[in-house]
């Protein structure tokens, strides 16, 4: 499914010439729309050539479009795209320098390119000017490193901040750029062309205008009717070859392994324990986070649990297995590395790591009994205060070896790839 | 008609044979998406200058720009700043505009510029605008393209409050800069 990491499945040779590739298309069209001219780029701050606006908003719902319906039919993975993080202070300043920037020099970096590339003298130098500017910047960030750092909202996207569905948003957008394509048309009739405003004709005379709008009308709809994908939907679509990990029990992993992976220093571990908060509170394992499936279907959730660090083992674990595999699999849909689930779960935890007999003893497997019940009847409710929650290495290796229990270890540390960008 | 005659057009585009703004659009956003389908990045420029000019100031100047740490990052010790797919895709921009000037017969040694002022202003001002320019692109984190391209796209928030602040700040400058274009 896209997107994909080209240069690492075809090699670095044929990934580059795939960039290179886009870059043509990029650079042809920028100069076929006449942005290698400085005097054109600048008319948009005057209103009298709206062309500007029109090639960026048009590009960005195009492509907004695009995106959002292909990962609502399943063949992208918005997930899985450089969203550019938020630092919206940082943002919001360097947004009005390069306006700034932009009038008194006549290009952005982009056009710049363009230009020079056409042997426009003024856009040669404006290119020398932006790494002069770059330069600058790196020299001089440490000084204002916090503010440069600051409000930093990591991948935030404007349905979440609008609080509506991707779909609506998409429609929004859609909407809001023809309503500004229209009265730029209109702008340019009277600044441009100096049209008295009575002249101007209130609908737009243009079929073509008209047909286009519709279509990408109609597009915008069809995200919002289809919805973006759910978790299940994820796991669902995800691949015969993480299906067939699950079935051969690849990431089941058993209480002596967790116990050394808890125990390691040189990893992080997320414990997830899908349990009720009764059974949670009864006992659980040191320093495990009680999830629902709610949380699962949460974005903000899911960004934390992505912001862990690379060497992060996530294990998640219910009484027996059943409720940890679904989760297992929304989870893994959703991407997150590193993710195993405990083998036979809190029940085999204890069964393998007792608890003193006067603090909890196993329960009769009764017939009527659930898949998921906790087989341990405690006297009072420990949390994660017996030693049981983490009996430590040397403990717990010593009870393994009596016990004569031999695992299979199958944890391996996935690198996440990092997301990147075009500014990056 | 009055208004017309006496000053000369903000924009050229009654003898180029420039392509419709809204296909151009049209076309960038199709450039843009199959970028992300099959990247999972978008475009972008600031970056890649960003890298080029480190790779410069490595040759000449190895050991300061291991100090600096924004520098480091790219070209620290051994790292080769221009081994990333968006200079390639730069190198792309730059061949594209080319062969698309050649095709349309725009390439020509000029500087295009308002009628109130001389070339020799005009380059200045250039090289100020592109210094500003590539200064709040890494303040920013990205330029037009990277950022509002792409980042508008994707539905970045940061990237749109980006987008709406260059309109604002070039609107804002454009009457204090008017002698520079009209």
């Amino acid at each position: 499914m896209a997107p994909f990491d080209i240069v690492a499945s075809l090699g670095k040779f044929i990934g580059y010439m795939v960039f290179l590739l886009i870059g043509l298309g990029f650079g042809a069209v920028l100069e076929m729309s006449g942005f290698g001219d400085s005097r054109k780029l600048a008319a948009q701050f005057y209103f009298k050539d709206m062309t500007v606006l029109k090639v960026m908003f048009t590009a960005i719902v195009v492509a907004m479009v695009l995106i959002f319906a292909f990962s609502a039919l399943g063949f992208l993975d918005f997930g899985r795209l450089y969203v550019n993080p938020t630092y919206l202070f940082p943002g919001i300043i360097g947004g009005l320098i390069m306006g700034v920037g932009f009038i008194v020099g006549g290009f952005c970096p982009g056009t710049s390119i363009v230009a020079l590339a056409t042997f426009k003298i003024d856009g040669i130098i404006f290119a020398v000017g932006v790494a002069f500017g770059v330069f600058v910047f790196g020299e001089t960030v440490s000084i204002f490193q916090g503010f440069h750092n600051s409000s930093y909202m990591d991948r935030f996207i404007l349905p979440e901040l609008f609080g509506v569905s991707t779909g609506l948003m998409v429609l929004l957008v859609v909407i809001m750029a023809l309503v500004m394509f229209y009265w730029a048309d209109r702008a340019e009739k009277f600044f441009g062309e100096k049209m008295p405003w009575k002249e101007i004709k209130i609908l737009p005379a243009n079929f073509k205008k008209i047909a286009a709008s519709a279509v990408l009308v109609f597009f915008a709809l069809f995200v919002l009717f289809s919805g973006q994908p759910t978790p299940e939907d994820k796991w669902n679509r995800i691949g015969e070859k993480e299906v067939k990990k699950l079935e051969n029990r690849d990431i089941h992993i058993h209480p002596g392994e967790l116990l050394e992976v808890m125990n390691d220093p040189m990893l992080y571990t997320t414990l997830l324990d899908i349990r009720s908060e009764t059974d949670f509170n009864l006992f659980h394992l040191e320093n495990a986070r009680r999830i629902t499936f709610e949380n699962i279907h949460d974005s903000d959730f899911m960004k934390e649990l992505s912001a862990a660090p690379d060497n992060t083992v996530v294990a998640v674990m219910s009484n027996n297995e059943t409720d940890a595999q679904e989760a297992y699999k929304l989870l893994r849909g959703q991407g997150v590395l590193n993710l195993y689930i405990l083998s036979g779960g809190i029940n085999n935890w204890l069964g393998v790591f007792a608890p003193d007999a006067s603090i909890a003893v196993k329960g009769e497997q009764g017939a009527g009994v659930s898949e998921e019940s906790f087989q341990y009847i405690f006297s009072r409710a420990v949390g994660s205060t017996i030693g049981a929650s983490n009996p430590g290495l040397e403990k717990g290796r010593e009870l393994l070896e009596h016990s004569g229990i031999k695992f299979e270890k199958k944890v391996k540390i996935q690198k996440k790839k990092a997301l990147s960008g075009g500014c990056a | 008609m009055p208004g017309k005659i006496t000053e000369e057009k903000m924009s050229n585009n009654n003898k180029e044979s420039y392509i419709n703004p809204y296909l151009g659009g049209t076309l960038l956003g199709i450039v843009l998406f199959s970028a992300y389908f099959l990247t999972g990045g978008g475009l972008g420029a600031s970056g890649a200058i960003n890298r080029i000019q480190v790779f410069f100031v490595d040759l000449f100047a190895g050991g300061h720009v291991d100090q600096v740490g924004y520098f480091a990052k790219l070209a620290g010790g051994e790292s080769n700043p221009l081994d990333a797919g968006i200079v390639l895709m730069l190198v792309g921009t730059f061949l594209g505009g080319m062969l698309s000037g050649l095709y349309n017969k725009r390439l020509k040694f000029e500087t295009r510029k308002g009628p109130n002022i001389s070339t020799k202003q005009r380059w200045l001002f250039a090289f100020i605008g592109g210094a500003v320019m590539g200064y709040g692109a890494r303040f920013a984190r990205g330029c037009t393209s990277g950022q509002a391209l792409s980042g508008g796209a994707v539905l970045s928030v940061g990237s749109w409050a980006f987008m709406f602040c260059i309109f604002i700040g070039g609107y804002a400058m454009a009457w204090f800069v008017r002698k520079l274009w009209r």
